[in-house]
């Protein structure tokens, strides 16, 4: 199955949970905020962790595409 | 202080934040609260406030910064004297600002805590728990609390300021003064004027010779527009730091050693399975959130069928909103693993707490040091165990023998 994530950069006020649950697909920028490290296709081996990112945030700022 | 005195007679419209049992254990009347007619409850002690309770209404109110503003940001009304003098516009941004100012209040500061900034403080954290540990480990008792969680933020927080770690004590006064006895009003104006008069000497001696690689020269230097930021923004970014980075993190650290001392079996889940820290450390900070903070209703709204008025206060018990079954499935019990976890020990929206990177960094290293070097321990005694509570909840006094 196929899988993206769209961050919603407003929303998002640097919680850095997403980043804890799923490291390869979430980091930070310059000032805490989430930054998407993987902006293409997800690779099948991080959707668990993906998908826990976005069971994780408190703004609820990242959807998932599938 | 009367209003401590009277017995609650029904929680939902006469709670007492400062009731000592509540205090100690604030989780069961939440509870109550949250699970009856009346989910945000009111009182008229202390000047009156409401209570919400429940998790989706704790973040919406936390969503909606115009109409719940953050011009007061204490459970408690103000110090008398607070809104004169000459220090009357230090506040602590930017917690206690709104938009507009409170995008580039907070947006100065963010960078220094992003978690790549923060990681620089682990190696020093690290050494400051072990040489805590390296004073009472021969004794085979300690007071987890006041020989261990208490050193540690007020440390790391000097550090990173570059002041003098000899300033601890002072420091730790300060901070409970302006925190945790907030019904002493005296003594809160006097810990508040005690920090700006502080940082004031601070902020004159770095102006005589300045610093480099220093927080507060940084924060002195740094421009907005082209104009160099005002002194009471310095003043008060330096006043966050101590109210905001000490008590909070301290009390975290505490609550989760007392949790540790009396659950063996996940001492041994981390020793097993070192992989689960980040989650048990998010884990952890939902089920202790130290932190209650308050707004202020900007103008007469109707919120879930409360009529709140312009000016009233409004409790954000986030500790509370933590434990919502609607949100978290068996809210009261500490799953290291838990998979669901959307917290707001940090808050939430445009507040959501700054230092929240440093603050997981310290919880964890200060755990990690102590559970490696002292793997068994145990409550001495349960019933002696003292807390502090309303704003920030945390152990003051927390004996464990091993």
């Amino acid at each position: 199955m196929n899988m993206k994530v769209l961050l919603d950069y407003d929303s998002c006020h640097g919680h850095q949970m997403c980043a804890i649950a799923a490291p390869d697909v979430f980091g930070s920028d310059e000032i805490g905020n989430a930054k998407v490290l993987i902006t293409g296709e997800i690779p099948v081996e991080l959707h668990t962790k993906v998908r826990r990112a976005e069971s994780n945030c408190p703004e609820r700022a990242i959807t998932i595409i599938e | 202080m009367t209003d401590t005195q009277k017995p609650v007679t029904d929680i939902t419209t006469d709670y007492d934040i400062f009731a000592p049992d509540f205090i100690k254990n604030p989780y069961p009347g939440y509870t109550e609260i949250r699970e009856s007619q009346c989910p945000i409850a009111h009182t008229e002690r202390y000047e009156g406030s409401w209570l919400p309770t429940r998790y989706d209404d704790v973040v919406a109110i936390a969503q909606e910064y115009e109409t719940f503003t953050s011009r007061q940001i204490l459970v408690m009304p103000p110090a008398a004297g607070r809104s004169e003098g000459p220090y009357a516009a230090v506040g602590a941004p930017p917690i206690t600002s709104d938009p507009p100012d409170h995008h580039w209040h907070r947006r100065l500061i963010l960078p220094v805590f992003a978690p790549q900034a923060v990681a620089q403080y682990e190696p020093g954290t690290r050494d400051l728990c072990n040489a805590l540990i390296d004073e009472f480990i021969d004794k085979g008792i300690a007071d987890a609390a006041s020989d261990y969680a208490q050193h540690i933020p007020v440390r790391v927080i000097s550090k990173m300021l570059g002041v003098p770690l000899t300033m601890e004590d002072e420091f730790t006064d300060w901070v409970r003064g302006a925190l945790e006895n907030i019904t002493d009003s005296e003594r809160r104006m006097k810990s508040f004027r005690s920090i700006v008069e502080y940082f004031i000497g601070e902020v004159q001696s770095r102006a005589a010779n300045p610093r480099e690689d220093d927080f507060i020269t940084q924060l002195m230097n740094t421009e907005v527009e082209g104009k160099k930021v005002p002194i009471e923004y310095v003043l008060g970014v330096c006043n966050l730091m101590l109210v905001a980075g000490i008590d909070t993190t301290w009390s975290a650290i505490g609550s989760c050693m007392w949790h540790m001392a009396q659950h063996p079996e996940h001492r041994k889940q981390l020793r097993e399975n070192p992989d689960l820290w980040p989650t048990a450390i998010e884990e952890l900070l939902r089920a202790y959130a130290p932190v209650t903070m308050a707004r202020i209703v900007d103008h007469d709204i109707e919120f879930q069928g409360c009529p709140m008025k312009a000016g009233d206060r409004v409790l954000m018990a986030f500790p509370a909103a933590n434990r919502d079954p609607r949100q978290f499935e068996n809210p009261d019990e500490v799953i290291l693993d838990r998979q669901n976890n959307r917290h707001v020990a940090f808050g939430s929206g445009i507040h959501r707490c700054a230092g929240s990177n440093l603050a997981r960094l310290e919880l964890r290293v200060a755990l990690q040091t102590w559970l490696e070097r002292i793997p068994e321990f145990e409550l001495i005694d349960p019933s002696s165990v003292t807390w502090a509570g309303g704003q920030v909840h945390g152990p003051r006094k927390c004996m464990v023998k091993f």
